[in-house]
């Protein structure tokens, strides 16, 4: 039901016992109408779940469920028989069960419960933990990787076996990651041990509650096998309506690019007009530029901070810190603050670059006034032509209340891989009766008996068809026909390597001293410098000595690596020399998309935009065509030696990869000679050396043939076959299916460590074992995750008998923002003997010469 | 895919090599490469000369003897052993490209460099079939074992003899490169346990490869185990052990060998 009103009638609060109305009534406060709605049908035995916005109230009637049960309860007597958790919330992030807890303890007190609240997260001191095992609080906050931990343990029945409610915080997030998969596949055993147990779902608005609803319940009951029926749904709007603008600026709005640089004057401005501001980007990379260039026109000096993910820890804490205590003017931050804590008093949230998504955008400035009736304050600033129209759409979708999280997805096999591990770590558990409960999670009810059998296989010896491991096996079967654990260390490596977040290798940023002679510091490099932060290797990897870097809001010098250690010295210079940093960056979202395409189409909405906008759209009319809402617009032009054909399919950058990349073999099979290809989240450029336009007329190349959906069959599969790509994906999914131990930071042995490159894994099990169940899983992420596979499926099925070509004499202004991306990108990997062979050909001439 | 750079990949350890595709492409290619030594490369080391095979081993003419160093084999049931299921094919993969060298140089000498196996059990355990492989190549000349680090013990029930150390034709063959200078130390010492690799960068592009390493006196050895890894020339555990001026890399490209001069490779 759709509730409005942020008051109730006060028709309910009979439910509520004595306390908690002397408790409302003393604040001066009433029960809202969807806390009481929530606490009557969950008391009711009803599983729920509760879709409100930030400030509403949320946490409060996610647990009055529990703290009305827990009060009716009372304290329990000493001496009674051992009582196991009563409520356990689970929350994605470890800072937000210490805020809850706060947050929870102060009604708890002020009504004199007898009710204990404790988190237990990777930081709980072991002691605390055994303790929790021996004597539970009645609700423990925690996160997933914790529920994952005690269940693996042989005790998970006696503490689970009295669990009343399972509370989910941010269930929107977390249900679409591997997390939630995991998550799913915990409650599915929780299930086992508290058979009655009811669970609570507090979500942001999304696209589909109804996804939601039916994850909270099993998809196959014991009895039945049916589904439950899904949890019923409080849906909280209202609320009041944010204040966004697009920044207007006087400079020219950039074609292509996306740092918003030039708009830098018009954002301090608004800084030094608010309180507190808050500005977020898309990419480390942005928020270390915006930072430095805010900083050089900081006239006044105003305390502005960075805060990213790659900063060290104590860093990012320190500026938390300030923030929370209002100490500072303006931040500039990545989504590393996306989620659900308490930001101080902002009343300004910048967005810079375009959002990329709907939801994201709400979600970033529900961070502004954190209270439900008055307006949030936000300002977008697009970094370029097309995200103009991009910031208008989002704009747009954020006043209709529109929504695009991603789907649920099927549930990933690697962590499935995990939590059998984990089960046979509990108890030697019987597969029929495992596969049974793993399919009542509804991430996995599809998962098919084979495939269970092969993870299983997969667990226990790794599943090769050269059965050479078995005196190895980490699981065996008993006579009793159950699976257990080998010996103790399987399940010690278990609790080591548990979790689905793996980390990118990253390395230790040290500031070292240059010397005039160019020698670093004195000491040895690598002594007593100042630790910046941590970078990917990937992105070192492809500096050389005396590369300028922008990192820590400091332009640095890069000196080369040691040990575990990048070392760099301050560069004394504003031009770094400033590589592509793709990590973080979000594709557009398929709603969002939508929205652009539509508003393309209609020139009637142009108005809204800024004029330089609209005379760019205006004179693409002229010159060449604007392509209507579900018509894709090829054009075809030479430049230079060159010709290009550009697709303006707006699916965002990954799926327009994927495309590119299958189009190039395609055009390279008709003889059309393509050398490359670019793609941004509008659009793909690909050029070549044959008039694709000519032969497009002549009839030698036919567009509904080159776009056809079959592109998805042999041609995927074969890129596939030979892309390195999927040797990232590959990595994740053999440290979270356990096939090799996680890293731990600190922990690694000096000198050369004995360990193996997940690289020549994936290329042996290519070679020898291409059907085998982890290339399989690789394959599956990367299909909904890198490759967006299924959105070019699905724009390949809309695009059918609408591809209009338009062959041009020169490039289009549709065309600018695209071809001055061409050349940013880096080369890819292949020629490589052709660059051996020119260093060797250097050194005859150096040799002869 | 374009834009993915090909050096995201994913090593455990920062200075483990990621990039040695080829040689499983040289496994699966390794019965077709059988012919004349083509893209060999010959040098001279301590007064002796020496051919670089891109295949990865180092064959001495005037002895007939070849040299192969870090095979490494059942490093993947060594990581079994462990609880880590790494696929069982890297022995069978390394012996396959060994078959190829043998059948190239028909040596009279084969001298494993060490670290023959990547554990102690490793030859103990290793599969029937996989012993006879070994046994028909070892048929007809005579096998050197030289112990590694990681298999100090020697080998079991294969042919051959086990060794630390072999003075043979002016040169010493020794797993880990010696410390000490002149005759009995570096000096024409034949050396393995680095797993040298070297980087070359041309114009925005890097290339890294598993490399010989020579200043003339002394040789290092590329890994020759598929699952093997590499430590790059720069890296410090490299340093001291030769004469930068004369230190030449010579890379294992696809069918030759490059050679670059140390101050041309970048770290």
């Amino acid at each position: 039901m759709d509730i409005v009103e942020t008051q109730s009638s006060g028709r309910d609060a009979a439910l509520l016992p004595r306390p908690f109305q002397t408790w409302f009534a003393e604040k001066g406060w009433q029960p809202r109408a969807h806390q009481l709605e929530l606490l009557s049908r969950a008391t009711a035995g009803e599983n729920m779940l509760l879709i409100a916005p930030t400030g509403a109230g949320k946490t409060l009637a996610g647990f009055l469920p529990s703290l009305t049960d827990l009060t009716r309860r009372g304290k329990i007597p000493p001496g009674s028989a051992f009582t196991g958790i009563h409520t356990l919330y689970v929350s994605p992030l470890k800072a937000l069960t210490v805020d809850i807890e706060r947050n929870l303890m102060k009604p708890v007190t002020e009504m004199g419960l007898s009710v204990t609240v404790e988190n237990r997260t990777g930081d709980t001191p072991q002691a605390k933990r055994q303790r929790q095992r021996l004597n539970p609080p009645d609700i423990l906050l925690t996160t997933p990787e914790q529920v994952a931990l005690l269940l693996a343990n042989k005790e998970a029945e006696r503490f689970f076996k009295d669990l009343k409610y399972v509370v989910l915080d941010e269930l929107h997030s977390l249900v679409t990651s591997k997390r939630g998969h995991l998550l799913s596949l915990d409650l599915a055993r929780i299930r086992r041990h508290a058979p009655h147990v009811r669970t609570i779902g507090l979500s942001a608005t999304v696209a589909d509650p109804m996804d939601l609803q039916r994850w909270l319940v099993p998809q196959s009951q014991r009895e039945t096998g049916r589904p439950a029926p899904p949890a019923g749904l409080v849906h909280v709007t209202g609320g009041a309506a944010p204040d966004i603008a697009i920044m207007k600026t006087d400079d020219r709005i950039p074609w292509s690019g996306h740092v918003s640089t030039y708009a830098m004057p018009e954002v301090y401005e608004e800084i030094k007009r608010h309180k507190t501001t808050l500005i977020f980007v898309n990419t480390r990379f942005q928020a270390e530029l915006l930072f430095q260039t805010l900083w050089t026109i900081n006239e006044d000096n105003l305390p502005i901070a960075l805060h990213h993910g790659s900063l060290d820890a104590g860093q990012r804490r320190k500026v938390e810190a300030a923030m929370a205590a209002n100490r500072l003017r303006a931040i500039v931050a990545t989504s590393t603050l996306d989620m659900g804590i308490d930001w101080g008093d902002v009343d300004l949230v910048v967005h810079v670059g375009a959002p990329k998504g709907a939801s994201r955008l709400a979600q970033r400035i529900g961070r502004s006034n954190h209270r439900m009736d008055e307006p949030s304050k936000a300002i977008l600033v697009p970094a370029n032509r097309f995200e103009v129209m991009e910031c208008q759409a989002a704009l747009d979708a954020n006043y209709l209340g529109a929504q695009d999280t991603p789907p649920v997805g099927e549930g990933a096999l690697d962590v499935l891989a995990q939590h059998v591990l984990g089960m046979a770590c509990a108890e030697p558990f019987d597969p029929v009766e495992l596969y049974d409960e793993i399919v009542s999670a509804s991430p996995y009810a599809n998962l098919s008996w084979e495939m269970f059998e092969r993870i299983v296989d997969f667990v226990a010896t790794g599943g090769y068809a050269l059965r050479s491991y078995e005196r190895y096996a980490k699981i065996r079967k008993t006579k009793e026909g159950r699976w257990r654990v080998s010996n103790p260390q399987v399940a010690q490596q278990y609790r080591l390597n548990l979790g689905t977040i793996v980390e990118a290798t990253e390395l230790n940023v040290r500031l070292v001293r240059r010397n005039a002679n160019g020698s670093l510091g004195r000491g040895g490099p690598g002594r007593g410098g100042l630790s910046l932060g941590k970078v990917e290797e990937y992105f070192l990897e492809q500096l050389v000595q005396g590369d300028t870097f922008l990192f820590a809001g400091k332009v640095l010098r890069f000196e080369g690596i040691r040990e575990n250690e990048c070392l760099v010295s301050n560069a004394f210079s504003l031009d770094p020399k400033i590589p592509a940093y793709a990590g973080g960056k979000f594709p557009l979202t398929t709603y969002l998309a939508a929205q652009v395409r539509s508003m393309l189409a209609d020139p009637d909405r142009w108005s809204v935009l800024p004029d330089q906008v609209r005379d760019w759209l205006n004179i693409q009319r002229d010159r060449s065509i604007v392509p209507k809402q579900d018509e894709l617009l090829i054009e075809t032009f030479p430049r230079g030696k060159r010709f290009f054909l550009i697709a303006y399919c707006f699916e965002g950058r990954l799926a327009h990869q994927t495309l590119g990349m299958l189009l190039t073999r395609r055009l390279d099979r008709i003889g059309a000679h393509p050398l490359g290809f670019v793609a941004t989240d509008y659009s793909l450029a690909i050029w070549g050396l044959s008039d694709m336009g000519a032969m497009i007329g002549s009839g030698r190349l036919s567009l509904s043939d080159l776009f056809d959906e079959d592109m998805l069959g042999d041609d995927l599969e074969a890129w596939l076959n030979e892309s390195y790509m999927l040797k990232r994906t590959f990595r994740n999914c053999a440290v979270i299916s356990g096939l090799i131990e996680r890293r731990h930071p600190g922990k690694e042995k000096t000198g050369r460590q004995v360990t193996v490159s997940t690289d020549l894994i994936y290329d042996v099990l290519r070679t020898h074992e291409p059907d085998h169940v982890l290339l399989e899983a690789t394959r599956r992420d990367a299909a909904s995750g890198l490759l967006d596979i299924g959105r070019l499926g699905d724009m390949l099925k809309r695009i059918r008998g609408h591809i209009t070509h338009r062959d041009l004499d020169r490039v289009s202004p549709l065309a600018i923002p695209i071809m001055l991306e061409i050349g940013k990108e880096p080369v890819p990997g292949e020629a490589q003997d052709a660059v051996l062979q020119e260093a060797a050909e250097e050194l005859i001439a150096e040799a002869l010469g | 895919m374009r834009g993915s750079r090909k050096d995201e990949g994913g090593s455990l350890e920062y200075w483990e090599e990621t990039k040695l595709m080829h040689r499983l492409g040289l496994a699966a290619r390794s019965t077709m490469m059988t012919g004349a030594a083509t893209g060999a490369e010959e040098i001279v080391v301590n007064g002796t000369v020496a051919v670089c095979d891109p295949m990865g081993g180092l064959y001495l003419p005037e002895s007939g003897l070849l040299v192969v160093s870090d095979l490494h084999l059942e490093k993947g049931a060594a990581f079994a052993r462990r609880g880590m299921m790494l696929p069982p094919y890297d022995t069978i993969a390394t012996l396959n490209i060994l078959s190829a060298v043998i059948t190239r140089y028909d040596p009279k000498i084969v001298v494993s460099l060490g670290d023959n196996f990547h554990d102690r059990k490793g030859s103990e355990h290793l599969p029937q079939e996989l012993r006879s492989l070994i046994g028909a190549m070892a048929r007809g000349r005579d096998w050197i074992w030289i112990n590694g680090n990681h298999d100090p013990d020697g080998t079991v029930d294969l042919p051959g003899a086990c060794t630390d150390e072999l003075f043979y034709g002016g040169l010493v063959f020794r797993h880990e490169p010696s410390l000490i200078s002149g005759p009995r130390g570096s000096k024409g010492e034949i050396a393995g346990h680095l797993h040298p690799a070297a980087t070359v960068r041309r114009r925005e592009k890097s290339v890294r490869r598993p490399c010989f390493a020579s200043d003339g006196s002394r040789l290092l050895m590329p890994a020759f185990g598929v699952l093997a890894g590499g430590l790059d020339l720069r890296h410090q555990a490299m340093r001291g052990l030769f004469d930068h001026e004369t230190l030449v890399a010579h890379l294992l490209g696809r069918d030759r060998i490059y050679s670059v001069r140390y101050a041309n490779l970048i770290g």
